[in-house]
């Protein structure tokens, strides 16, 4: 028994010798690590990170490699899954830059994930690019930390101009997760938006749940009975079905209003009549689009089977971003400390780059300045690009 | 809200919002209990076979809208997507039984109790594995029709809810006190030790009490599907925490006491998030229930234990 477990032991060291990871240190491989949420509550957003790191990681190969500085490097993908949860997404990060030796990270995707763990990549020096996160907190004060995205404190005011010119209105009604950090900071910047615009009594009901609830009859029915004239719901694919037919179901009749977590491809496919017609705010939409950005979708929906959702087109541009970042820093030393700091140099640098999500042009804090789209969901369930707001 | 006419309104809205909470809670705290009852344990993968019992009702009933959908009248479909969920459900009750705690009657207490939550856990990765982290959108098994009375609104489909729950407690109700098996049941929850003794077997009783308590998860599950359509292999952990907690304030081992005390969570809840703000809600709701068992440590109709003989 004991020669037999030895023996099993000595294989298993053997063999952790010879993979391929002991080799690597040899020849310099490019390794990007992708932070998705595959499981857990919104594992639609992990799916599209996913499906867009694989369409680019193709783009790569059929090239023959990255080219950095007149060299050609191998490049491999580090997905790993965050669960959805704040604390995986600090292991992931950790195990990425400390024993994976990544040299950019995509991702996470929602602010939850993003916030801390962006402080572990700030920590070793390692560049974050967050496709999705639009929480203040993910890139301040982290010179490390990038987004591809607008920022919540664009985003509040946004939809709070667009609900006053569209529809007129003056009071407003807001529901949302008081346990996660996008839902709580955008409801927060929506309902300062919207008290500077209408007087401080202007948002009637204020009310909150948190993750893992299903049951909203309470909060809706003080909702429904306050009088509000617009619910505004910053929440995630997975409760906007909930929340809309219960408002439904208790007798709400106005306008219901999200954010970009709205922008899922499954929101409608779960949602189904019930979210016809409404608006939500977002980086693109689908229906409509032109150029790059039809390429890409037309790419993704015949690969994949579905329109990608803004997640896979964000995740892309920031692909494409990081990409360019490696390139411009001009070359691999093979020694990830000081390339990772070049990249970083290098990405910080980067002056209106055209994505398929918008031109970017990066602040001091690492956040692009981009537009914003009001997207209609139409009575089809596709996503129409209804208005556009720039800052 | 300015008149009375207004807060009554406000509060019959509210009532009937509690009433199809607390049913939920009230049917599957009745799984906790009655397996209390009889092997004096609580059975913590209660929460997760809720969970498989709602993937099983979804799975029946989208076959059964594929195959039938415009040749049987809605309800029919609606009665046969239950029983048949109920049947296939109460088996997974008895698997529990078998492997997981049977092996362990012997066993401390908490063998068992860990044994609970590590079988909620392969239920949970193995739908996880099985269907993928995808969610599902449970099919509407009859069409929601809005109903407004006296500025009260109410929907057809939480009407079925609240009287189906009432109308299985009551089944539930005859089934222990008018059948032969429910009387070995109520026995066996007497008397762990001479039950045995007088013929009746514990490996029959064991398993059907599992059965049942499955059954009803499912029930539960169908219901539950159609008030919040959206599945999730994690569906059964709070709910399920919840429900337990109702079956210890409603006094272990007492049906009755857990049916009544999981309609007590649900308008405590939703009164709470009523009268204050809902970032409050659990914390009051449960603070109430914790002052509640300090007075009343056994529940509602909890029975003197300490004096029986157990193994």
């Amino acid at each position: 028994m004991r020669k037999i477990a030895l023996f099993l032991i000595a294989v298993l060291a053997l063999a952790m010798v010879f993979t391929p990871a002991a080799f690597s240190a040899r020849k310099t491989i490019i390794k990007i690590g992708i932070n998705a949420p595959l499981t857990g509550d919104i594992p639609k957003v992990g799916e599209g990170s996913k499906y867009a790191a694989m369409l680019w990681l193709e783009d790569v190969e059929k090239a023959g490699g990255l080219e950095v500085g007149g060299k050609k490097y191998q490049v491999e993908l580090v997905i790993e899954d965050n669960e959805s949860k704040a604390e995986s997404a600090v292991k992931a990060n950790t195990k990425m830059i400390t024993q994976d030796d990544v040299l950019a990270i995509i991702g996470p995707q929602s602010s939850k994930q993003a916030v801390p763990a962006g402080e572990v990549a700030n920590k070793y020096k390692t560049v974050m690019i967050s496709p999705w996160s639009t929480n203040p907190n993910t890139t301040m004060d982290r010179p490390y930390v990038f987004r591809g995205c607008f920022l919540d404190p664009f985003q509040g005011p946004v939809v709070a101009n667009f609900i006053t010119e569209e529809f007129g209105f003056t009071k407003a009604a807001v529901l949302y997760d008081v346990a996660s950090d996008y839902p709580k900071g955008l409801a927060e910047v929506f309902k300062a938006a919207w008290e500077k615009k209408h007087g401080p009594d202007s948002i009637v009901a204020y009310e909150s749940f948190t993750t893992k609830d299903t049951d909203f009859s309470s909060q809706l029915t003080k909702i429904v009975k306050s009088g509000a004239q617009v619910l505004f719901t910053p929440q995630y694919y997975n409760e906007v079905p909930l929340i809309v037919s219960q408002a439904k179901d208790l007798g709400w009749t106005g306008p219901i209003v999200g954010s970009d977590s709205w922008g899922s491809a499954e929101t409608v496919e779960l949602c189904g009549k019930n979210c016809y017609g409404l608006f939500f705010s977002s980086h693109y939409a689908a229906a409509g689009a032109k150029g790059a950005t039809k390429a890409f979708i037309d790419r993704y929906e015949k690969s994949y089977g579905y329109i990608p959702d803004d997640v896979a087109a964000l995740t892309w541009d920031a692909l494409k971003l990081a990409e360019q970042a490696i390139q411009d820093a001009g070359k691999i030393s093979g020694r990830v400390n000081k390339d990772r700091a070049a990249v970083r140099d290098a990405l910080a640098k980067i002056k209106n780059f055209a994505g398929i999500t918008g031109n970017m042009t990066f602040t001091e804090e690492g956040d692009p300045i981009k537009c914003a789209v009001i997207v209609r969901i139409n009575d089809k369930g596709e996503y129409e690009f209804y208005k556009s707001s720039c800052p | 809200m300015e008149s009375i006419i207004d807060i009554l309104q406000y509060i019959v809205q509210n009532l009937i919002n509690a009433a199809q909470r607390g049913s939920f809670y009230a049917v599957i705290s009745i799984g906790y209990s009655m397996v209390y009852g009889v092997l004096m344990l609580f059975n913590f993968a209660h929460g997760d076979i809720f969970m498989v019992g709602t993937y099983i009702g979804f799975g029946i009933a989208t076959l059964f809208l594929a195959i039938f959908a415009g040749l049987l009248p809605g309800p029919l479909i609606f009665l046969s997507t239950v029983v048949v969920t109920m049947f296939l459900a109460s088996w997974i009750g008895v698997l529990v039984e078998v492997a997981g705690y049977r092996p362990l009657r012997e066993a401390p207490r908490a063998s068992a109790a860990i044994t609970g939550l590590m079988i909620g856990i392969i239920f949970e990765t193995g739908i996880l594995i099985l269907l993928g982290a995808k969610r599902l959108s449970f099919p509407p098994l009859m069409e929601s029709v809005t109903y407004h009375i006296g500025g009260v609104y109410f929907t057809n489909v939480k009407a079925m809810i609240i009287i189906l729950s009432l109308l299985l407690m009551l089944a539930l109700h005859g089934f222990i006190q008018k059948t032969k098996w429910g009387m070995a049941m109520r026995a066996m929850s007497y008397d762990f030790l001479a039950v045995p003794l007088m013929g009746v077997s514990i490996n029959i009783i064991a398993p059907l009490t599992f059965a049942v308590g499955a059954g009803l998860a499912s029930v539960a599950g169908i219901l539950y599907g159609q008030a919040y359509p959206i599945l999730d292999p994690y569906m059964g952990v709070i709910i399920g925490w919840k429900a337990f907690v109702a079956a210890i304030l409603g006094g272990r081992g007492s049906i009755k006491g857990a049916a009544l005390a999981g309609y007590l969570l649900g308008f405590i809840e939703i009164f709470v998030a009523t009268i204050f703000p809902s970032t409050l809600r659990d914390l009051i709701a449960y603070s109430i229930i914790l002052v509640i068992l300090t007075f009343r440590p056994r529940g509602f109709f909890g029975m003197e234990h300490s004096t029986k003989l157990r193994l």
